[in-house]
């Protein structure tokens, strides 16, 4: 759990670092810390994985990876927790998860893949598809067709 | 946010060093540009120019840290909802005036608005999506994660 100091850090960094040859001091002076303090808390709450990582986050589309498709799995309960880290490993793919099946939703294996254009999603959606082999029963893919919001975490002030 | 790709000639060496190095991670110290710079063969007020104007360009989403609400006791929901063409607008705009909703994609689908929601506590999840569903008349269909098999991505500029 986070203590008062750290929602505010939080608070402060969530939009992102400030640009500034000092953003650690900017940031301390915004909710009156020390330099030192916010630094030692950062470094702690990255230990903790509160903080996954400190780092910049490139944009696919502009780099050319224009494509990306939710590929959806439904396969057996058995095997699922044996095959989900083979798929995860795979270098295109950026998620992979295990989540419940629901109402007209057969699918239980959720992986992320990304290329340049949908040609090359499906040629490994299809290297997805002989991974599981029989396995799987059924799948399909779900194409973005319009990002409609897209911020980061950002907690609602309390 | 950008979804075309840039012309080539928009990065030069430099740019996608930076791209490439940053992706990994960026240090924690009182002047961390210089620090990161440094192994960049920049300055780090040259770094600062940079990034500014990747940003500017749409070469980067996001420049800071990445939390993950878990260890703050509080979760990730992917939800998804079946929502009527004609009434695609307005529900996007009930949807997104949550700010617990940290990503929302239209998708090829029957279900075709897929959101993330993220909450400090537990219940602002089930909280959220209900008051979306009432808000809305619409289901929203939860799938919260079991199990993670991987979450890590790297491009290479």
């Amino acid at each position: 759990m986070l203590d008062a100091i750290e929602k505010r850090i939080v608070a402060a960094t969530q939009g992102g670092l400030p640009l500034c040859p000092q953003p650690y001091a900017q940031i301390a002076s915004q909710i009156g810390l020390s330099e030192d303090e916010v630094m030692a808390r950062m470094r702690d709450m990255l230990a903790r994985g509160v903080i996954r990582r400190i780092a910049l986050a490139p944009n696919h589309y502009a780099l050319g990876m224009t494509a990306n498709g939710m590929s959806v799995w439904d396969v057996d309960d058995e095997k699922v927790r044996d095959l989900g880290p083979m798929i995860g490993a795979l270098d295109f793919v950026s998620h992979c998860y295990l989540r419940p099946r629901g109402e007209g939703w057969p699918y239980n294996l959720f992986a992320m893949i990304h290329g340049h254009d949908r040609a090359e999603v499906e040629t490994k959606r299809a290297q997805i598809a002989a991974l599981l082999g029989e396995a799987c029963r059924e799948s399909d893919i779900l194409y973005s067709t319009r990002i409609l919001k897209k911020t980061g975490l950002r907690l609602r002030k309390d | 946010m950008r979804r075309q790709p840039l012309p080539d000639d928009a990065l030069d060496a430099i740019d996608r060093a930076i791209l490439n190095t940053l992706q990994d991670g960026f240090p924690i110290a009182s002047r961390p540009f210089d620090e990161a710079g440094a192994g960049l063969g920049v300055t780090g007020a040259e770094l600062i120019d940079r990034l500014a104007n990747l940003r500017e360009i749409g070469a980067i989403t996001r420049f800071g840290p990445f939390f993950d609400v878990a260890p703050m006791g509080g979760e990730f929901c992917l939800c998804a909802m079946e929502v009527p063409e004609s009434d695609f607008e307005r529900v996007m705009t009930l949807v997104n005036a949550h700010p617990e909703v940290a990503h929302n994609y239209e998708r090829t689908h029957r279900l075709n608005m897929w959101f993330v929601l993220a909450a400090v506590a537990p219940e602002g999840i089930e909280t959220t999506a209900d008051e979306i569903e009432r808000e809305t008349g619409l289901k929203v269909l939860r799938f919260p994660k079991l199990e993670e098999f991987f979450v890590g991505f790297r491009v290479t500029a």
